[in-house]
């Protein structure tokens, strides 16, 4: 059994690297990775699972990292931003979409959208879409744009077919 | 940031699990058992509650099965809300899970800890409530098979170190006929003004109701009225709406008397889509 008390090194599995992290077993994933691996890309928002600004993607699935205790990450494959490298398509389609005003909530969505493509690689139905981009909040109100870099990612990636 | 310190325990089985909560209950620690978080950290973090030690139950394979026999469905507590959308194998269930926060926060939040929550609202109890269904627990005194209304009285009512392990749903329930609804006040993602789950088992209907009072609840007299089938709709529905167990809540959702008209209005379109084949 895993027991961690005070001040302790952890390994996580973070875009493709092990790195290890020295953590209290109350921190969040969030700020360790902020604030000790420079991982800056997920933004604090709410802090609260309401906005979406710090989504990760955790095993393939879209997570609120304000929401996961670091420790808990242990043994589990974590995506950030900075993993899709910069020229991602679900990147270059929000970036002609102009899907994004102030930027803020920008990494959040992305990765929501990567997760979403991988779990449903042909394009879903509207309101799966929906669902999946109503996890996070735009205050800019980019909603249309965003809807539409989805698309542009579904239509890509069917015309190289 | 959570601004205290706990004791963290991953334990691979039932028997670590509660040594643990012996443990750190010696220890004065005041555990929790730990499954999605999200409650527990926000609880944290607006220093609501102060555990000294979190018992992650997430690594325990049973906690985690998800599984269907000929009997039943069997689900651990530790399956996310999404898993069971994404199973596909209790439809009312799987509604019901689709309705509760966001799809991220689905991807985190458990079948264990919505029931065991202190969030009021419980959605995921509504389909258990009116589909027979069992809890497997266990706990000092070993492990139970309980009817989850034995359990669950508006709020799961465990012993000291019991934890849920597995909901167990007959298998006459997941194909049977049924309805859910959710009714907020503005927002689709929000906390419910009603969230009603209907069930029909030899074509009588079946219905658990959250948002309205201060704990989900099924309704043995209201149900009554609903199956009268001598009364008008009209009547039915208001004479439902007249049965509260308590008084409705009265928030910033809504007052209490609007709360009752919408749920009036909900039992309403239930009966006329039912008795027009709709449902």
């Amino acid at each position: 059994m895993v027991r961690y008390e005070g001040k302790t090194v952890v390994s996580l599995n973070i875009n493709g690297e092990v790195r290890q992290v020295m953590v209290r077993p109350s921190d969040l994933l969030l700020d360790v990775l902020r604030e000790q691996l420079g991982l800056t890309a997920a933004k604090p928002g709410c802090k609260n699972g309401d906005c979406g600004a710090c989504t990760m993607v955790i095993d393939g699935w879209p997570t609120k990292s304000c929401l996961v205790l670091a420790v808990e990450a242990e043994n589990h494959v974590i995506l950030t931003l900075e993993g899709l490298g910069g020229r991602a398509a679900v990147q270059q389609a929000f970036v002609d979409a102009n899907a994004f005003q102030c930027g803020y909530c920008t990494s959040g969505f992305l990765m929501v959208c990567h997760a979403l493509k991988k779990q449903h690689p042909v394009l879903p139905e509207e309101h799966v879409m929906e669902e999946w981009l109503q996890s996070n909040i735009c205050r800019c109100t980019s909603y249309q744009e965003i809807r539409n870099a989805v698309k542009i990612i579904y239509e890509r990636d069917q015309s190289r077919i | 940031m959570i601004p205290f310190d706990f004791i963290y325990c991953r334990p691979s089985t039932l028997k670590e699990a509660l040594d643990a909560y012996r443990q750190l209950q010696s220890e004065g620690k005041n555990p929790v058992y730990y499954a999605g978080g999200s409650e527990i950290i926000t609880l944290c973090r607006a220093g609501e509650i102060r555990p000294g030690g979190v018992i992650d139950l997430k690594n325990i394979p049973e906690c985690k099965a998800l599984a269907l026999d000929e009997r039943a469905l069997h689900i651990g507590s530790v399956c996310t809300l999404n898993q069971i959308k994404e199973s596909k194998l209790f439809n009312l269930l799987r509604l019901a899970c689709g309705r509760i926060a966001d799809h991220t926060n689905q991807c985190r939040i458990t079948l264990g800890g919505n029931l065991c929550g202190s969030i009021i609202y419980r959605e995921t109890s509504l389909p258990l409530l009116i589909s027979e269904a069992e809890l497997t627990l266990f706990g000092p005194e070993g492990e139970r098979r309980i009817a989850f209304d034995k359990v669950f009285k508006g709020r799961m009512e465990l012993q000291p170190g019991e934890l849920v392990l597995q909901i167990h749903i007959p298998s006459w329930a997941l194909k049977a006929r049924h309805y859910h609804v959710k009714k907020t006040q503005n927002e689709k993602i929000d906390y419910p003004l009603v969230s009603l789950a209907a069930l029909w088992k030899e074509n009588r209907l079946r219905i658990a109701v959250s948002g309205l009072c201060s704990h989900p609840f099924r309704s043995d007299q209201m149900e009554a009225v609903l199956n009268n089938r001598a009364l008008s709709r009209d009547v039915r529905s208001k004479e439902a709406a007249a049965m509260l167990p308590l008084s409705p809540l009265s928030d910033r959702a809504g007052s209490g008397e609007y709360c009752r008209f919408v749920f009036q209005n909900t039992l309403h379109t239930l009966l006329e889509e039912m008795e027009n084949g709709k449902i």
